[in-house]
């Protein structure tokens, strides 16, 4: 029973959040859109001006561009392949009876705790680090030369840290997922004979896919904005070597001050999180209507 | 249930479930007992015995301050959810007990601007805090993670308040309560639960934030993800001093993190999965 009172009082209590949003979303995206298509060096002012689409041309005939986009593509299914797999795997673990539970639980969410810079520099110098590193003490352990991670493997190394940051989220949540299926039904399948795999495949998987769906949208949304571990440890390289699109839109508006091309990079950022984030509104919009 | 459990079953998963535990947890274990070595110890190769030494500490507060950055994450993070919870109250408040046809489709606005990539809008938010003097300053930065954290916050408040159910508000308008008084005395109390975990899980995404808290300040509002950047060019034996600043840097949220394993999944699903 909604008077018309408390309809404009909702209306009232909505504002801010709706204004805020909106002004944040739309300001500075319109600058972005408008400065993609002008030559704009803060440096250099001589050239600026309008330039149609040339920054956008970059990306076809600039290999950097390329390949930061094929390195955002690779480390997005990379880390999504290792922790969704890794993530049933853990989570199938965790389910079983067992003692200690909670504490299990503990140690193996804590990783999602670690803020993204110490855990990139973490993992280079204590972990991956040539001479010094865990690694490395592993591998000399076995008589082996240690592996050099960031100067041969940069996008590996990445990879690496990234999944380990990522892989306790996707556990968590397909464990909540598989907690909540009916024990009664597992029983009956058991009785009816069923496997271990016939019940994973039949049973299990259906019911921990929608779970599935939600972990490969959200981690796609951060993983496509990886930023802070490759800051710390390569650097975006050798070379271009680990250098994201995230990642070279910064240096070329921040330390080149080419913001023409920045922000052509930026738009196509927009494109590819746009083209995620359909699928991802899809399936959370399902979820509503229950 | 009486799904009989062997003890064999029992101890096989249990000796495979920490081993993978420990596995995963080993760097973080290992930063924290490094940060217990001297700078001499922590490169002599691999050892779970520190001397005990809590020289790297004294050291990352000596040489650089520490405590100056621990105080702007405390200010920032929780600052920004302070100010996003004054904002989202009403809005989610309004949108579970008066929706409207439009209010489904505000909300899945609202999440699709938290889709919008950071890096897309660097350029134009720098400039915009360098005109107005924002750069490097706590306000900006509050204000900025406000506004990223926002959707989220609207989210989980509002799947929490969805769920209270409304039959108590109808009785409570019966009884002639207005509707402030129904707000203040009625629904407050059954709300709490959902806004304290909304701020705690909130809290530690904007602690965690590390593309604007490093690129928007230098050194007055620079918090610990700036600072322990800094850390990213090696300086002479450092070893036991990043260790130490990342167990500082890490330890209170880790804390807060145990404790809201739930509300994680909840939030950050959307209430998708729960």
């Amino acid at each position: 029973m909604a008077t018309q009172q408390t309809r404009s009082l909702a209306r009232f209590m909505m504002a801010p959040s709706v204004i805020l949003l909106f002004v944040w979303m739309i300001v500075p995206l319109a600058f972005t859109l408008w400065f993609s298509f002008q030559q704009y060096n803060p440096l250099n002012p001589i050239r600026d001006g309008f330039v149609g689409f040339s920054n956008y041309a970059l990306f076809y005939s600039n290999p950097a561009f390329l390949q930061s986009i094929l390195n955002t593509l690779i480390i997005v299914v990379a880390v999504l392949a290792i922790t969704v797999v890794g993530g049933i795997l853990l989570a199938l673990l965790l389910d079983q009876p067992m003692w200690g539970q909670g504490f299990v639980r503990i140690l193996v969410i804590s990783p999602f705790f670690v803020m993204p810079p110490v855990a990139a520099l973490v993992w280079k110098n204590m972990i991956m680090h040539p001479q010094y590193g865990v690694f490395a003490d592993i591998a000399r352990f076995f008589g082996m030369e240690p592996i050099d991670w960031f100067g041969q493997h940069p996008l590996t190394s990445i990879i690496i840290i990234v999944a380990w940051q990522w892989l306790p989220f996707a556990t968590l949540i397909l464990l909540t997922a598989l907690q909540s299926l009916d024990g009664e039904q597992k029983e009956a399948a058991e009785m009816d004979g069923a496997g271990f795999l016939s019940r994973f495949w039949y049973l299990t998987l259906p019911h921990m896919s929608r779970a599935i769906t939600v972990v490969i949208l959200i981690q796609t949304i951060f993983l496509l904005s990886v930023y802070a571990e490759i800051l710390v440890t390569t650097n975006g390289g050798p070379g271009y070597a680990s250098t994201n699109l995230p990642f070279l839109v910064y240096q070329k508006a921040l330390l080149e001050f080419k913001i023409g091309q920045a922000s052509a990079g930026g738009i196509i950022a927009v494109i590819l999180a746009n083209i995620v984030a359909f699928f991802a509104m899809r399936a959370v919009g399902k979820n509503l209507d229950k | 249930m009486a799904r009989a459990v062997t003890t064999r079953h029992k101890t096989i998963a249990t000796a495979a479930a920490w081993i993978a535990a420990l596995l995963i947890f080993f760097p973080i274990l290992y930063t924290i007992i490094t940060s217990f070595k001297s700078e001499q110890e922590a490169i002599q190769g691999f050892s779970l015995i520190p001397s005990g030494t809590l020289e790297s500490y004294s050291e990352v507060q000596a040489q650089s301050g520490y405590f100056k950055f621990f105080l702007n994450s405390v200010i920032l993070s929780v600052g920004s959810t302070v100010l996003a919870l004054v904002v989202a109250v009403p809005a989610a408040w309004s949108m579970a007990f008066s929706p409207t046809r439009r209010t489904k489709d505000i909300l899945m606005w609202m999440l699709s601007t938290k889709m919008m990539p950071a890096v897309a809008v660097l350029f134009p938010i720098y400039l915009i805090f360098r005109d107005t003097g924002l750069l490097d300053s706590r306000i900006g930065l509050t204000i900025m993670l406000m506004l990223i954290n926002l959707p989220i916050v609207v989210w989980m408040l509002y799947t929490y308040f969805r769920e209270i159910p409304g039959e108590i508000l109808e009785a409570a308008r019966m009884d002639g309560a207005s509707l402030w008084n129904e707000i203040i005395h009625v629904l407050t109390p059954m709300a709490v639960p959902g806004i304290a975990s909304t701020m705690l899980l909130n809290i530690i995404l904007a602690w965690n934030e590390a593309f604007w808290t490093i690129r928007l300040t230098t050194t007055d509002a620079a918090p610990l993800t700036a600072f322990i950047s800094s850390f990213s060019s090696p300086q002479g034996l450092f070893w036991a001093k990043l260790s130490a600043a990342s167990t500082l840097a890490i330890a209170p949220i880790l804390i807060m993190g145990w404790f809201s394993q739930k509300q994680l999944v909840r939030g950050l699903t959307f209430g998708a999965v729960k």
